[in-house]
C-alpha cells in the first residue's frame, strides 16, 4: 500500500513537471492542444488495420494526439515485422506487442518496457465443435489440438498441463494456420482462435447441413481466463534506454500514451464510429465482422477496475508464472519489466478533466454477424 | 497483339475447363480417381476449389474499400497500380545494378572473379532474412517503407539481368573485338558500338524475368513489411479469410498474375521498339 502510495505520488509529480515542460511559461493543462512545437512520433503495430488497433487510429481521426502535440504514423504489421524489435533497434518510437512475447526479447537483451497495459485480458480460445466433447482442457487428450505456434500456444501447453494433460504425449498439437479451415473441414478436433477475429470467422461460415450460418451453440469454447492460464497481451512498450535518459521521449510517452488510452475511450463509448475510423484506414474486413472484434476488444479493455493502462499486479504475476513454468521465459523479469509511471500520469490527466476512466459501467453488446463477416 | 490476347484467351478457356472438370470429376466420385478408393491430391468441395465461374463472378461483385463500395476488379486494380510503382521503382533500380555490375565485370577480370560468386550467393539469402534488415536499415534513414519494399523487388530483380547482360557483353566474337582494336577504339567505343548491341538478345529476355520478379518481390515485400494497401496487403487479408471467402483469394492471385502479365508484356513491346529500330 505504501508503495503503491509513493508510485502515485511520483506519478502525479511527473505529470505536474511534464505538463509544466511540455507549455513553458504558459500554465497551459497537457493534452488541449496548445502547442509550441509538434514531436513526430511512430507506432509499430502488430498486424493489419483491424478494431483491435481501433483505439490508436480513433485517435489520428479524431485529433487527439494532435490536442497532445503528437504527429502519430501508424505502421501496419506485416510477416516479418516483430514489433519489439522494431523497437529496440530505434526504427520505431513506441510498439503494441503482447507481454508473453515481449518478455521473451527482453530477455533476450532487449532494453524494453511495458508502459501502459491496455488489455486487461487475454483473447484467446480454443475452438471446437460443441458434439465433439471437447468442454474443458482435459477433454483436450487423444484429440487434434491446433496452435499458430510462435509464442500463441503457451496459454494451451499451460492450461493442458493444469489439467493433467501432456502437450507432448496425450495429443497431437498441429501447426495452424490463422483462417478456420481446418476446424471447418474437420482436420483439427480443437483450434485456436482469438474471441475477437477468428471465432467469429466460424460464425460468419455457412453450414452446408443447415444452409445458415453457424451459431455459438455449435461451438464449445476453452476461455483461458476461465482457467486460469491467461496470459497479458496488448500493451504499448517504450525503449528503455531512452526512458532513462532522455527526458524530451519520457515528455513524449507520457502524452503517447494519454492520447492512445483517450482512443481507446473514443472506441468505448462511440464504437459504431470507432469502426467507421478502422474502415477509413483501409480495412478490407467487413463491416459486421470489424463491428463484433469492436465489441470484443471493448470486452477485454472493460471494465479496467484500476483505469485503462494500469497493470493488473495478479494478471501480471500470472503471466511470469506461466512463462517461467512453461520455459518460456528462463527467470522472473527485473521490476524494470513494466511501470505505471506513464499511465497514472496520463490517468491523472483524463481524471483532472471529468473522464471515467474505468469503464464500470460499460456492457457488451450483441453484434450480428452477416455471411463473410460482411 | 491480337493474336497474343486470343491466345491469353485460349489458354484460359484451357485452364477453365481443366479446373470445371477436375472438380466435376471429384464431386462425381468422392473425391477418389475414378474407379479406384485412391485419394484425389487436391479436394474438390467448395472451399478448396470454388466453381471457377464464382471466382469470375467475384471479380464483379461489391467489395468495402474503406467506407466506399465498389467492384472487386477495381479494387483490385486499385491495388495493383500501388504494387506495380513499388515493381517499377524495382525494376529499373535492379536492371540498372544489373547491367553496371555486368560492365564492372566485364572491364575487370578479378572484378568477374570476385563478384560473379557473390552474386549467386546473394539470391540463396532467403527474402524473410532480408525484409527485417532492410526495413530497419530504411526506417533509420527516414525512408518511406514502399522503397524498403521496392529494395526487395531491386534485389530480386539486379540478379537475372547481372548475369545475362555478363554472357551478352562478352557474347561478340573475337574477331569482331579485333577489328574494334584495329580501329584503336577505345573501350568505352568497344562497349557502346559493339557490345551492348549483340548483348539485346541476351539482355531482353533477362529484363521480362526481371519484370515478372520485381512484381513477386514488391508483393512479397508488402506481405513481410505490411503496408496499408497495395496486392501483398489485400492476397494476405484475403488468406487469412480463406475460410468464409475463397472466392476473394483466388480472385487476388488472379489479380496478381494479371500485374505479372501486364510488366511482361511491357518489357516485350518496349523489345519490339528497340528490335525494329536496329533494323530499320
Amino acid at each position: 500500500m505504501k508503495r503503491q502510495l509513493i508510485t502515485r505520488i511520483v506519478g502525479m509529480v511527473v505529470a505536474m513537471t511534464l505538463v509544466a515542460a511540455a507549455c513553458g511559461s504558459d500554465d497551459v493543462a497537457v493534452g488541449t492542444g496548445d502547442c509550441d512545437s509538434v514531436d513526430q512520433v511512430s507506432l509499430q503495430l502488430q498486424w493489419v488495420t483491424q478494431t483491435q488497433f481501433g483505439g490508436y487510429f480513433a485517435a489520428v481521426d479524431q485529433g487527439i494526439y494532435d490536442k497532445y502535440c503528437l504527429d502519430v504514423e501508424i505502421r501496419e504489421g506485416g510477416v516479418d515485422i516483430v514489433p519489439q524489435q522494431q523497437l529496440a533497434s530505434g526504427a520505431t518510437d513506441f510498439a503494441v506487442s503482447w507481454v508473453p512475447k515481449a518478455l521473451v526479447s527482453r530477455e533476450e537483451g532487449m532494453d524494453i518496457v511495458n508502459v501502459a497495459q491496455v488489455f486487461q485480458r487475454s483473447g484467446t480460445l480454443q475452438v471446437a465443435w460443441a458434439d465433439s466433447g471437447i468442454d474443458e482442457p482435459a477433454d483436450l487428450a487423444g484429440k487434434v489440438v491446433g496452435s499458430w505456434g510462435w509464442g500463441n500456444e503457451f496459454e494451451l501447453l499451460a492450461g493442458s498441463r493444469k489439467a493433467g494433460v501432456n502437450p507432448d504425449s496425450d495429443y497431437e498439437l498441429v501447426q495452424q494456420s490463422f483462417d478456420m479451415l481446418a476446424l471447418l473441414t474437420g482436420e483439427i478436433d480443437a483450434a485456436q482462435a482469438m474471441i475477437y477475429n477468428e471465432y467469429a470467422q466460424v460464425l460468419e461460415a455457412t453450414n452446408p447441413a443447415t444452409g445458415a450460418l453457424y451459431t455459438a451453440d455449435d461451438l464449445s469454447v476453452i476461455n483461458w481466463n476461465d482457467v486460469g492460464t491467461a496470459m497479458l497481451q496488448d500493451a504499448i512498450w517504450a525503449d528503455g534506454a531512452k526512458l532513462a535518459n532522455d527526458e524530451h521521449y519520457e515528455d513524449i510517452t507520457t502524452r503517447f500514451v494519454a492520447a492512445s488510452l483517450e482512443g481507446f475511450l473514443y472506441c468505448r463509448d462511440n464504437s459504431d464510429k470507432c469502426v467507421d475510423i478502422v474502415l477509413d484506414n483501409g480495412s478490407a474486413l467487413g463491416r459486421s465482422h470489424q463491428a463484433w472484434e469492436m465489441n470484443e476488444i471493448n470486452g477485454l479493455i472493460w471494465p479496467s477496475p484500476d483505469g485503462i493502462g494500469m497493470m493488473d499486479k495478479g494478471l501480471w504475476d500470472q503471466t511470469i508464472s506461466v512463462a517461467t513454468s512453461e520455459s518460456i521465459l528462463a527467470s522472473v523479469p527485473d521490476s524494470g519489466a513494466y511501470t505505471t509511471k506513464y499511465a497514472e500520469a496520463a490517468l491523472d490527466v483524463l481524471r483532472g478533466r471529468g473522464i471515467d476512466t474505468t469503464g464500470k459501467n460499460w456492457r457488451p453488446i450483441t453484434v450480428k454477424l452477416n455471411p463473410g463477416g460482411e | 497483339m491480337l493474336r497474343m490476347a486470343l491466345s491469353v484467351l485460349a489458354a484460359l478457356i484451357v485452364i477453365f475447363s481443366l479446373w470445371e472438370s477436375y472438380k466435376w470429376m471429384g464431386q462425381q466420385t468422392g473425391d477418389a480417381w475414378p474407379g479406384t478408393s485412391v485419394e484425389l491430391p487436391v479436394s474438390t468441395d467448395d472451399i478448396i476449389m470454388p466453381h471457377a465461374v464464382d471466382i469470375v463472378g467475384e471479380l464483379f461483385a461489391d467489395i468495402r474499400d474503406g467506407r466506399a463500395t465498389l467492384p472487386l476488379i477495381v479494387f483490385l486494380a486499385k491495388k495493383a497500380w500501388f504494387t506495380f510503382q513499388e515493381a517499377a521503382i524495382g525494376f529499373f533500380l535492379g536492371s540498372a545494378i544489373g547491367l553496371g555490375l555486368a560492365i564492372l565485370m566485364l572491364r575487370w577480370r578479378f572484378a568477374e572473379r570476385g563478384l560473379l560468386p557473390w552474386i549467386n550467393v546473394s539470391q540463396t539469402i532467403p527474402l524473410i532474412a532480408l525484409a527485417p534488415i532492410v526495413v530497419t536499415w530504411g526506417r533509420h534513414q527516414n525512408l518511406p517503407d514502399i522503397a524498403s519494399i521496392a529494395l526487395i523487388s531491386t534485389f530480386l530483380t539486379f540478379f537475372p539481368v547481372a548475369v545475362s547482360a555478363l554472357r551478352g557483353l562478352q557474347s561478340p566474337t573475337p574477331e569482331h573485338v579485333e577489328l574494334m582494336r584495329s580501329y584503336a577504339a577505345p573501350w568505352w567505343t568497344t562497349l557502346v558500338k559493339l557490345r551492348l548491341p549483340s548483348a539485346r538478345p541476351y539482355l531482353f529476355p533477362a529484363f521480362k524475368i526481371a519484370a515478372t520478379l520485381s512484381v513477386v518481390g514488391a508483393i512479397v515485400g508488402e506481405i513481410s513489411i505490411g503496408t496499408k494497401t497495395g496486392l501483398g496487403r489485400a492476397t494476405l487479408e484475403f488468406a487469412q479469410r480463406y475460410a468464409v471467402w475463397p472466392e476473394r483469394l483466388y480472385a487476388s492471385v488472379i489479380g496478381s498474375a494479371f500485374l505479372g502479365l501486364t510488366v511482361f508484356g511491357l518489357v516485350t513491346l518496349v523489345e519490339r521498339r528497340v528490335l525494329r529500330r536496329a533494323e530499320g
